[in-house]
């Protein structure tokens, strides 16, 4: 049982018109075997918070802290948090030249355990997942999602996480720009995952079309860097009929519950 | 892989807009380098006023109509104006454009099985001119200049074992002028090793006779100390139905200028050229070929691959293809790749295509650079690989496409070394 805790976490970005507050005091706490959907209009942090966890350097965090069964992940570099059991799915997956695939996730799951794979059984665990996610089998050949389509990009970071087995995986949006079928896909690949019961799941999304597929515990929403509403999967269903126009940006929580208490009169 | 600059072209695509500032379909126009001195408009404005190499009928940007001769006088001096000059800074040729050659050449030592052939000889030898013109002044410098020159001749027929090592090493910088023919005869097959290495002011002509059905392959490995300056021609004659393979690994030395062209004198053969280079801070390294298709039912394959690291750090690649009216049949592909590592480098890459007849099997060419940037490292990174893991990681991705193409294991090596030093150089 593994713990990932955030707490009050302030993060800005520079930009040309000086720093910006991105997320403004957000506080979470994920459990292995918890799915927690994390749902809000653009521009209002969710992305920051996952690439926050992964360690972009374009973020800075300003206050507060992030914990990974009590050790300051803020202070690990970018591959330190990964071979710590932090795992994020991008939601513009890179592409990077003269790297094949077979060698980076041979590379990645080697750095990932401190020990190469065996050879026999990570080809065949590494097909077996690639038949699973319907990723045909010459991609291993290709560099890393160099001349990928979108879906294929997300497959692959799927992939990815089915073969590194993180304790927390962190999901930017990986359901945008799927088709159904992809969503499917993509979906089942995160719900085995998951099956093991050795991962939680922090899901990001604008859309609740995944959380038809992928069921979640808890549903936070954000609204301008700041968790303003949280609930059960309910809540998902409710954002479905009404959107985030209840949420008036800018608005605080108190806002909301007037307008709930008005909406209930 | 973020593209700087990406062109791709095959026969039958609509033209474009000129895709980068300056530069057209058939190639660029003016030099962005020279600019500032620069009167006259375009090169051929410049080769025009003493051209005698195409005649009449041949346009000013044709490849064709390059002045080739074995006369230094024939070409005027350089101002760095020239189409073919126009990337190289002048300053640093450290005189191979200007003085007489007369320095100690770099010493030559062939380490050669039995069955080949190696002759040290005079300029009057019978050999000397068999497959190569001067087509600039550096080199026709040399060609006037050099006293001796190596001839290295597999015999017909013969298959030789292991491969053939040329080790030209460096006399220090006086500028000097360098010989050598490479004889292929018929049906013969053979590798050969040219190890550049040491410090010297050079300026080399190869010359290399891939005759009927030979198979030739020759490697040129520039690894000279960081002040030498080289300029190397290395022309290559092709026979009926020969196959001929070049690699150029370019990676020490100051300036480094190598310039291979292949011709074809009748069907049915094959050429590979392929390249490699890694241009540290500071190093100029330039590459430019030309293929000339003049006989029917010839192939063509160029790739040459470049990283780049550190402050003025350039790299330039030129790949001049012509398909002449006669050489119905011909396949072609010529593409270049760049590797920008780092803030303060510059890859120019220039692939021109020209094309005289529409009875062709296939012509392409491509060229992209891009850059090994912080989302490329943040992304490995994400997966647990360590910084310096995932800068190798990409580099040498990168670069062993070409050096597999050496298929002699202990270069293979020796080189996969040589990158991995470059590259961990670049931990400043």
């Amino acid at each position: 049982m593994s713990t990932l805790e955030i707490k009050d976490l302030h993060v800005s970005i520079d930009t040309e018109q000086g720093t910006k507050e991105i997320l403004k005091g957000v506080s979470l706490t994920i459990r292995t075997g918890e799915t927690h959907a994390i749902m809000g209009p653009n521009g209002s942090g969710k992305s920051t918070l996952a690439s926050t966890i992964a360690g972009h350097p374009r973020y800075n965090v300003t206050s507060g802290t992030i914990t990974l069964d009590g050790e300051d992940v803020l202070a690990m570099s970018v591959d330190e948090r990964a071979r710590a059991g932090l795992f994020l799915a991008m939601q513009y997956p890179v592409e990077v030249p003269g790297v094949s695939m077979t060698n980076f996730l041979r590379t990645a799951k080697t750095a990932i355990d401190g020990e190469a794979p065996k050879l026999r059984t990570w080809t065949k665990d590494v097909k077996a997942a690639m038949a699973q996610l319907r990723i045909d089998a010459d991609f291993t050949q290709r560099n890393v999602n160099e001349g990928f389509s979108g879906g294929e990009k997300k497959r692959v970071e799927i992939l990815q996480l089915e073969l590194f087995k993180p304790k927390f995986a962190i999901l930017d949006e990986t359901d945008s720009g799927l088709d159904v079928d992809a969503l499917k896909v993509v979906s089942e690949g995160v719900n085995r995952a998951h099956a093991e019961g050795n991962m939680g799941t922090l899901l990001i999304t604008h859309y609740t079309r995944i959380l038809r597929y992928i069921k979640p515990d808890f549903v936070h929403v954000f609204v301008d860097g700041q968790v303003v509403e949280e609930g059960g999967p309910e809540l998902a269903d409710r954002l479905e009929e009404e959107g985030y126009d209840r949420y008036a940006t800018g608005a605080g929580a108190a806002t909301i519950a007037a307008a709930d208490a008005a909406a209930q009169a | 892989m973020t593209d700087i600059t990406t062109e791709k072209a095959r026969i039958g695509a609509p033209s474009a807009q000129p895709f980068i500032n300056g530069f057209t379909e058939e190639g660029e126009s003016l030099s962005p380098l020279n600019a500032a001195e620069s009167k006259a408009p375009l090169a051929g404005e410049a080769v025009k006023r003493h051209s005698h190499g195409g005649g009449v009928g041949i346009p000013d940007s044709s490849r064709a109509g390059r002045l080739t001769s074995y006369k230094l006088a024939d070409f005027k001096p350089l101002t760095g104006m020239e189409e073919d000059w126009r990337f190289t800074p002048l300053k640093r040729l450290r005189g191979l454009h200007t003085e007489v050659l007369n320095g100690a050449a770099p010493s030559v030592s062939v380490t050669a099985p039995d069955s080949v052939t190696v002759e040290t000889v005079g300029r009057d030898d019978r050999r000397i001119g068999s497959a190569a013109i001067p087509e600039d002044r550096v080199s026709a410098n040399a060609w006037e200049n050099f006293t001796e020159a190596t001839v290295i001749t597999v015999p017909a027929e013969v298959q030789v074992d292991g491969e053939v090592s040329v080790l030209l090493t460096g006399q220090g910088t006086e500028a000097s002028a360098q010989h050598v023919v490479i004889v292929a005869e018929k049906f013969s097959k053979a590798v050969v090793v040219l190890d550049h290495q040491g410090t010297a002011v050079v300026s080399e002509n190869i010359e290399i006779v891939v005759g009927d059905g030979a198979q030739l392959t020759v490697i040129s490995l520039q690894e000279w100390n960081d002040d030498a300056v080289h300029a190397s021609s290395q022309q290559a004659k092709l026979g009926r139905d020969a196959k001929f393979k070049h690699i150029v690994v370019s990676l020490g030395g100051d300036l480094v200028r190598v310039t291979p062209s292949a011709r074809f004198t009748a069907p049915g053969a094959e050429v590979e050229l392929f390249g490699l280079y890694f241009a540290d801070a500071g190093q100029h390294l330039e590459q430019r070929l030309f293929v000339d298709h003049s006989v029917p039912n010839c192939k063509s394959n160029v790739l040459y691959k470049g990283a780049l690291q550190g402050r003025n750090a350039h790299t330039v690649w030129v790949g001049d293809v012509l398909i002449r009216k006669e050489a119905e049949g011909t396949d072609t592909y010529e593409a270049n790749r760049n590797l920008v590592l780092t803030d303060g480098a510059r890859a120019d890459s220039v692939p021109n295509l020209e094309i005289e007849t529409g009875l062709i099997a296939g012509a392409g060419h491509a060229s992209a650079t891009g850059r090994f940037d912080d989302q490329h490292l943040f992304y490995l990174m994400a997966r647990g690989i360590p910084e310096e893991v995932a800068r190798r990681l990409v580099v040498r991705g990168f670069l062993n496409e070409i050096i597999q193409q050496i298929k002699v294991p202990a270069i293979e090596e020796r080189l996969t070394d040589a990158v991995e030093r470059e590259l961990a150089a670049t931990n400043h």
